[in-house]
């Protein structure tokens, strides 16, 4: 080391200047933060606590539903949630107490509410209040608490269009049904406006609107309302009279494949949330199955026809009223004896119609069923609907085609039934049923000869005529087709000893506008059979559909125009036949 | 046999620490102290994240441990050493230049084991290079000694200013200027060029600084020209600082960083944190403890053996002191927004780590110091 130097040579003035320069440089920090942190603190804690700009959404309206004819039957009304900043509000106890008085609601339960949440910086206090009530509520001027316009969701239609509509959740979305099916276009677009937020989340200005909220489309469904009232009232007394668990009734407009009505039973209320249990917010009429029974004779009658090996006036010999199919033995409920394939369709001739299946291909009858739609989606678009089941005819054994033939060992869905009833009687022409009203309608799909369909619709008549198995689905003046279903319900591994009664029909047969299917579950008021059950439903919706359509009647009765009619003599009197 | 002999070496070594650790222990407690301090904050600041707290927790942990072990070692040592460690540190700051990684600029170099950035190597190696440079010449350094130290300053400075940082190019610079200053350069020469260095501002502001460092610039000038964005930092920092009061929020009561206001709330704008939550009373205290290091570390550079203790003792301390104003000051809304981290308090390795085996060496100086032996 050749330079060792004392410490002393440390330069004084060095050391001072550079000591002098730390305490100067130390001091001008803590006076700044002295300024800042004492002289200046309000500002700082006010910028701190206030200014903070966020973008917030406005909520758009929910597009409106209506009926075909323009009748509202979901609409969006303007709400007001009430919300809560905790904190605030525990800082004062009359706070508490003043909002308890307002909201009818008890202090402690409210306070104990708050209190729990006190960490957080928002909580709702209610959601989806009236607005006069709300700003009753507002107008206190309770510090922490919060007004937020929303939307709901209102039903006029309640448990009647609860199932087809569906329901939308809190936040306004479709969750169910046409709601959801149609979401995006109900939805609207939400507008975004741009705020400044404090620390609180508290709303202290608007600075701009940046997007206006673009509300929803209105959806005009294909459902007629009147109808749809019409078939929920008679479907619902029909439970009542059967003590039925439920029951299901759809109705198609056969020219435009428009859906009119879709009702089932038991139902619940929209306007409420959450109310009820699962099961009866179900829409049984597109997710539940049943097996057809008799009701697909028809198609089996159609399938003979079209084989060529049958003529509609083909004797079938149904002596003794059973026969045996390898080990199993269909059976009638009486010997028919002798009968033509419109006596099979009017007595319901299981033998009958095992008779025509055992002639027939396995793959011709599985095509004439499949492409009625069994088995497969109707395309209607309806969330969650079920797509039934139609065994392949390669597995088919003689028993299983002639249990087939009369409706046992395939399941159908309502609307699947009534889409098939409504080609039959649209001289074979399909349509996918549809919810939305169009202008057009939907181009159809030909599945069948005209002619055919116009035999087995003819054959089909004598079913609501006298000696029919479906007398009471009858309208007066009117033509009616359909045919009757009583089937035993499958359950897991078999079957029960509960029964579906269903009916499906056609009105009016001249010129058919309306096709129909009903279906009771379980019912067990001693009757089960589908002409003493589902077919009564039919023809009680059917005769006023006609009168509110305006459909001219095809069929008149003169007598009871005679009948009931007073003459002018009997009205002079005041005398009522 | 060896590793027997080896067991008893440590031994005895260890034994010897124990009786006289050479530990400076009031400059020892105040730098535990702020760590503590720095610790404490992290937890709130990293809303309650212990695995960061523990991370940082580590790291301290390996800086005493270098202070304890650089503590041992004598300071002529080191100054043997000094060129070789400078060397090494251009090689690595050339290292990170080629395969450095880093949000936007290069500043840290992955050795899978260990991830640093040499920048901080260079705080330690200039000051140690200019002083070495200069132990042995005349005091009053000639014109042609303080060239060479412009040379052994401008070099790596600028392979750190291309990283880009200019932060820690111009501190690293400060640190080996004042080697010069405490070597006694002359006042007319200081003044000199002090003036040349004002005039070169302009151009220097037109044609090397980046666009986002002028911004920085006129932000620091005018924040409230862009709110949301530049400026917000700067806002936000003061915010926090001023809403503070006298006495802070409390612990973990700082709403600029829980809410996320506050932007790197765990690195260098974690003395807003601070000063949130606890005030002028907690602002001026930490002040304290570090005017009592950079004190304390003057007192061991005046009372050191030779030059070159002296020398560099005193660019330590007052470097160390530099990035308490700077941070402070950026803090404060007194500079603009230059990446100084707080030393020992702002979450981050390898400054603790250089920072702490700076002091070691201090310790060194001061056990090794002239009286008292």
């Amino acid at each position: 080391m050749r330079n060792v130097r004392p410490a002393t040579v440390m330069p004084r003035l060095r050391l001072t200047v550079v000591l002098v320069a730390l305490g100067l440089c130390a001091f001008a920090l803590v006076a700044r933060a002295f300024q800042m942190q004492v002289l200046k603190r309000e500002f700082y804690q006010d910028q701190g606590d206030a200014r903070f700009l966020r973008d917030i959404e406005v909520p758009a309206s929910r597009g409106m539903i209506t009926d075909r004819n323009g009748e509202p039957l979901a609409i969006s009304t303007p709400m007001i949630s009430l919300w809560l900043h905790p904190e605030t509000l525990l800082e004062d106890p009359a706070r508490i107490a003043a909002l308890a008085q307002a909201m009818r609601l008890k202090r402690e339960e409210l306070a104990a509410r708050v209190q729990q949440r006190r960490a957080r910086e928002f909580m709702y206090l209610a959601r989806h209040l009236p607005p006069d009530q709300a700003e009753a509520v507002l107008a206190l001027k309770i510090p922490g608490v919060h007004g937020q316009r929303e939307y709901r969701r209102f039903y006029p239609g309640g448990e009647v269009f609860a199932h087809v509509l569906g329901v939308t959740d809190v936040d306004d979305a479709g969750q169910e049904g046409l709601e959801l099916a149609y979401n995006a276009q109900l939805l609207g677009t939400p507008g975004v406006k741009r705020v400044i937020k404090n620390r609180r989340g508290e709303i202290v200005e608007n600075v701009e609107e940046i997007r206006a909220a673009e509300p929803g489309r209105t959806l005009a469904t294909s459902l007629d309302r009147r109808i749809q009232y019409l078939a929920y009232r008679e479907l619902k007394a029909a439970m009542f009279e059967h003590s039925a668990s439920s029951g299901s009734m759809v109705v198609i407009d056969i020219p435009t494949g428009d859906v009119l009505a879709m009702v089932n039973y038991p139902s619940f209320n929209p306007n409420a949330r959450a109310s009820g249990d699962i099961a009866a917010r179900r829409n049984r009429a597109v997710t539940d199955l049943f097996e057809p029974g008799s009701v697909v004779k028809a198609f089996t009658v159609a399938a003979g026809l079209e084989s060529g090996k049958f003529k509609p006036d083909t004797i079938i010999d149904t002596y003794p009223g059973t026969l045996q199919v390898r080990n199993h033995v269909v059976r009638d409920i009486r010997n028919f004896g002798q009968i033509d394939l419109g006596g099979l369709l009017m007595k319901s001739s299981n033998v009958a119609a095992t008779k025509i299946a055992l002639e027939l291909d396995n793959d011709h009858l599985y095509d004439v069923f499949h492409r009625f739609g069994f088995g497969t989606l109707t395309g209607s678009g309806f969330p969650g609907e079920s797509t039934g089941t139609l065994p392949d005819p390669g597995g088919w054994g003689q028993v299983e085609k002639a249990t087939l033939s009369y409706g046992y060992g395939l399941s159908v869905n309502a609307l699947q039934m009534a889409q098939a009833y409504a080609a039959l009687a649209d001289g074979g022409r399909l349509r996918a049923p549809r919810f939305v009203r169009e202008a057009t309608p939907t181009e159809p799909r030909t599945l069948l000869d005209p002619g055919i369909a116009a035999d087995v619709l003819r054959m089909l008549e004598t079913v609501t005529g006298p000696g029919g198995s479906a007398v009471k689905a009858a309208v007066p003046n009117y033509r009616v087709a359909g045919k009757t279903g009583t089937a035993r319900r499958a359950i897991a591994g078999g079957y029960d000893s509960r029964y579906v009664s269903v009916f499906a029909g056609v009105i009016p047969v001249s010129k058919p506008r309306l096709a129909a299917v009903v279906v009771v579950n379980d019912p067990r008021g001693g009757a089960y059979y589908g002409g003493l059950v589902a077919a009564p439903v039919f023809g009680r919706v059917m005769d006023d559909a006609m009168r509110l359509l305006n459909i001219a009647p095809d069929h008149l009765q003169p007598q009871l125009i005679a009948a009931d009619v007073p003459t002018p003599a009997q009205f002079a009197e005041g005398v009522m036949p | 046999m060896i590793d027997f002999d080896l067991m008893s070496r440590i031994e005895r070594g260890l034994a010897r620490w124990l009786k006289r650790p050479r530990l400076d222990l009031p400059l020892l407690c105040a730098l535990l102290l702020v760590a503590a301090t720095g610790l404490v904050v992290l937890y709130s600041a990293s809303a309650e994240a212990p695995a960061q707290v523990l991370n940082q927790g580590l790291r301290l942990g390996l800086g005493f441990g270098v202070l304890l072990v650089f503590a041992r070692i004598p300071p002529t040592v080191f100054r043997t050493w000094t060129p070789w460690f400078y060397v090494f540190t251009l090689v690595l700051l050339v290292a990170v230049l080629l395969f450095g990684e880093g949000r936007g600029a290069h500043r840290w170099l992955d050795l899978k084991l260990v991830r640093f950035q040499p920048s901080e190597f260079a705080k330690l190696a200039l000051p140690m290079m200019v002083a070495w440079y200069l132990h042995d010449r005349p005091l009053q350094p000639s014109w042609r000694d303080l060239a060479a130290c412009a040379l052994i300053l401008a070099v790596p400075a600028a392979l750190i200013v291309k990283q880009p940082d200019l932060g820690t190019a111009l501190l690293v610079g400060a640190s080996g200027a004042f080697v010069i200053f405490l070597a006694g350069m002359s006042w007319r020469r200081i003044l000199l060029l002090g003036g040349l260095g004002l005039a070169a501002l302009p151009p220097w502001w037109q044609f090397v600084m980046h666009e986002y460092q002028r911004n920085r610039v006129r932000m620091f000038l005018n924040p409230e020209a862009d709110p949301l964005g530049n400026g917000w930092n700067i806002i936000q920092s003061q915010i926090a600082v001023g809403s503070g009061g006298v006495f802070g929020k409390g612990w973990m009561g700082s709403t600029q960083a829980r809410l996320d206001f506050l932007p790197e709330h765990t690195t260098d704008f974690i003395f807003a944190v601070f000063s949130e939550e606890f005030g002028l009373v907690g602002v001026a205290a930490i002040v304290l403890v570090y005017l009592f290091v950079i004190g304390r570390g003057l007192w061991i550079a005046a009372n050191a053996r030779d030059t070159y203790s002296r020398l560099l003792a005193g660019s330590l301390s007052m470097t160390f002191f530099v990035y308490v104003m700077v941070n402070g000051g950026m803090i404060a809304g007194l500079m603009p927004v230059v990446g100084v981290p707080m030393p020992l308090i702002s979450y981050g390795g390898t400054s603790a780590v250089s920072l702490l085996a700076g002091f070691g060496i201090l310790m060194s100086i001061h056990a090794h110091r002239l009286r008292g032996r």
